[in-house]
């Protein structure tokens, strides 16, 4: 055991004086080593940020894993009786105990700006669309329960909406008319991003809300039927799918046509990112394995010159596996050190604002820490790439002849 | 008590196109624990086969190589790098300091394979080591920076750092002037006699073979006694010349 162990401490010592000595080879020779790690580390940090994006675009417009939308339509086209609708909804939720729920209903308000009145994308939601679509605000509040009893309506705007409106301080509870059948003042209470292609003002507002804005005229020619949306754990959508339409279909007869469907991104394959993942894996194999071949010349190289220090060392007792492993060893110290100096500095880049804000193009709220699993996976490779790269020299200098060595 | 025991030892090597070349031809030899043996030959006689052979370097093609009693063939390939480690120190003509290294890293080296105290009190007993040989005040120094002479004097340390039972030193002057030369002799005449170690002499100055207490000829790989001297006070002459 104490042979072990100063066996292994004397194996370091050796590979780091010998990373000492030849410092300015061992650092060309690393330096490739050190940008693949870099390299590898910073597209898989990369990824997990742009994949984030991706995610919460996805779960903005479709909603999070596992979300349903239903559909419920009649043989004649005409929209079902909304009070049957509602009650529908209501028992279906309390049914099946889901607690996150939404009815949508895009629609169009008119809002006087301090410009002249312009039509404004309103969209009804329920209180729970929020957390289902990763709603983030840059300022103020979603919707609270109580929103509902509010005498003067609670509006959350666009930035586009908010900047025409002079972005007043949320705490005076600014103010904004809506234009629809009976001018309504409405309140501003909270303020949410767009992304960089939109250059629209719009609007959230509780559904229930924006029915009773919506002039009866409009209302009448079908512009208000809501979507319908649920939150479910993915386990269970299959089974709520069926039970739910099953529900729908006998209580609004055989002839209604039901339709309950997921519509996250997380619905139509297993790994929806397989194929980046695939790709940013495949580049980063590349630039690695080319780190890797330059490390492998430069230690077959350099060893040649160390052939007679490797035969003094057996004079001096050192077994053929302690030259193996010394070999190994300075081979992934290097590396390893290498690849701590990829690794920050792939944490520099991919912590770098600018670089994130390219890579989200305005779509990440949520920006992700730098993924552990890049950093270790830097390390692990930089740490492999030693190990292969000491291989073949190792084997090398174990099969030195002593007396050859010594006087080569 | 034997510490070496060599018994009709020869060495052939198979060479492409040609029969195989004999360049040890039954070699006997003891050498006990104290023993000064100096080996004299030309250049091509077989003396550096000879010496792989004594420090466990190679393996004879046939006869008998004892190593403390026990037959060289039976030890494994560690077992016989530890024993070479533990028991044998070398010293070669060209030095063979590592480059890059200080003198105490040079020291340092062969305890780097022990164990215990002496791994881990590496640099005291180095130090130690080179104060010994008079070096203390060039712990770190590089190689290249020392004199010929000083290089041999760290070379000494490294061979003796360990306490080894055998000392092979080959050719241990052949790249020092005449007077450098019987210094780095006289001191390593004096460190191993004061660790107690058989000393083996390799060299074809008959100065230096003079100091030993055992002369031998290699010729053609036969291995001859030209004399055998037990008066220690033949070389009383020589260590006079180092400097205290």
């Amino acid at each position: 055991m104490n042979r072990l162990f100063s066996n292994i401490v004397g194996s370091f010592v050796e590979a780091w004086q010998e990373l000492r000595i030849h410092k300015t080879r061992v650092m060309l020779s690393l330096i490739g080593v050190a940008v693949a790690v870099c390299a590898i580390t910073t597209v898989v940090g990369l990824g997990a940020v742009a994949q984030q994006s991706i995610v919460e675009g996805n779960e903005r417009s479709g909603g999070r894993s596992a979300t349903l939308s239903l559909y419920v339509g009649t043989p004649d086209g005409t929209p079902v009786d909304p009070d049957v609708m509602q009650d529908l909804w209501t028992s279906t939720l309390d049914r099946y105990s889901i607690d996150y729920a939404s009815r949508v209903l895009y629609s169009s308000q008119t809002v006087q700006f301090t410009d002249g009145a312009a039509p404004v994308t309103a969209i009804g939601v329920d209180q729970p669309y929020g957390t289902m679509h990763r709603v983030k605000l840059t300022d103020g509040a979603w919707f609270s329960p109580d929103d509902a009893d509010r005498l003067a309506p609670a509006v959350l705007v666009n930035q586009i909406f908010y900047d025409r409106i002079g972005q007043p301080d949320l705490a005076t509870h600014p103010t904004t008319t809506l234009l629809g059948g009976v001018p309504t003042t409405a309140v501003v209470t909270g303020v949410y991003p767009v992304s960089t292609w939109e250059t629209e003002p719009a609007m959230y507002l509780l559904t229930d809300t924006l029915i009773a804005l919506t002039p009866p005229e409009q209302a009448a020619m079908g512009g208000l039927v809501p979507n319908y949306e649920l939150w479910v754990p993915p386990e269970a959508s299959d089974d709520l799918t069926t039970a739910i339409t099953r529900d729908f279909t006998s209580a609004l007869g055989a002839t209604t046509d039901v339709q309950l469907n997921r519509q996250d991104y997380a619905a139509y394959n297993e790994d929806p990112f397989a194929s980046i993942k695939l790709l940013v894996g495949g580049v980063a194999g590349l630039v690695l394995l080319l780190g890797a071949l330059g490390l492998v010349n430069i230690a077959l190289v350099t060893l040649k010159q160390r052939i007679r220090e490797i035969g003094v060392r057996r004079s001096f007792g050192a077994t053929a596996g302690r030259v193996f492993f010394a070999v190994m060893m300075e081979s992934i110290v290097a590396t390893v050190v290498a690849g701590v100096v990829g690794v920050i500095g792939a944490v520099l880049i991919v912590t770098n604002p600018v670089v994130q804000g390219f890579i989200a193009q305005g779509m990440v709220t949520d920006f992700p820490p730098f993924p552990v699993e890049a950093a270790l996976l830097g390390l692990a490779c930089a740490t492999g790439v030693g190990a292969l790269a000491g291989l073949l020299p190792a084997l090398v200098a174990v099969r030195v002849k002593v007396i050859d060595a010594i006087r080569y | 008590m034997t510490l070496l025991h060599l018994a009709g030892v020869t060495r052939t090597v198979q060479l492409v196109d040609a029969p195989p070349l004999t360049i040890l031809s039954g070699v006997d030899l003891d050498v006990a624990v104290g023993d000064r043996v100096s080996i004299v030959g030309r250049s091509g006689s077989g003396k550096s086969t000879l010496l792989n052979l004594l420090g466990l370097l190679d393996n004879p093609t046939s006869g008998d190589l004892e190593f403390d009693g026990r037959p060289v063939r039976s030890f494994s390939s560690g077992e016989r790098d530890r024993v070479r480690g533990r028991d044998v120190g070398f010293i070669f003509q060209q030095f063979n300091l590592l480059q890059g290294r200080t003198a105490l890293e040079n020291v340092m080296t062969p305890l780097l394979y022990a164990q215990g105290k002496q791994f881990w009190q590496r640099a005291r007993i180095a130090t130690e080591m080179l104060d010994r040989v008079g070096l203390g005040h060039r712990l770190g120094a590089m190689p290249d920076k020392l004199s010929g002479g000083e290089q041999q004097r760290v070379a000494i340390a490294r061979s003796l750092v360990r306490g080894p039972r055998l000392i092979l030193a080959d050719e241990p002057t052949g790249a020092l002037d005449l007077e450098t030369g019987a210094d780095v002799m006289a001191l390593l005449d004096e460190v191993a006699a004061g660790s107690g170690a058989a000393l083996i002499t390799i060299t074809h100055d008959p100065a230096i073979a003079a100091l030993a207490t055992r002369h031998l000829r290699l010729d053609h790989g036969v291995l001859t006694v030209t004399d055998t001297s037990a008066e220690p006070d033949a070389h009383s002459g020589a260590l006079a010349a180092v400097p205290a």
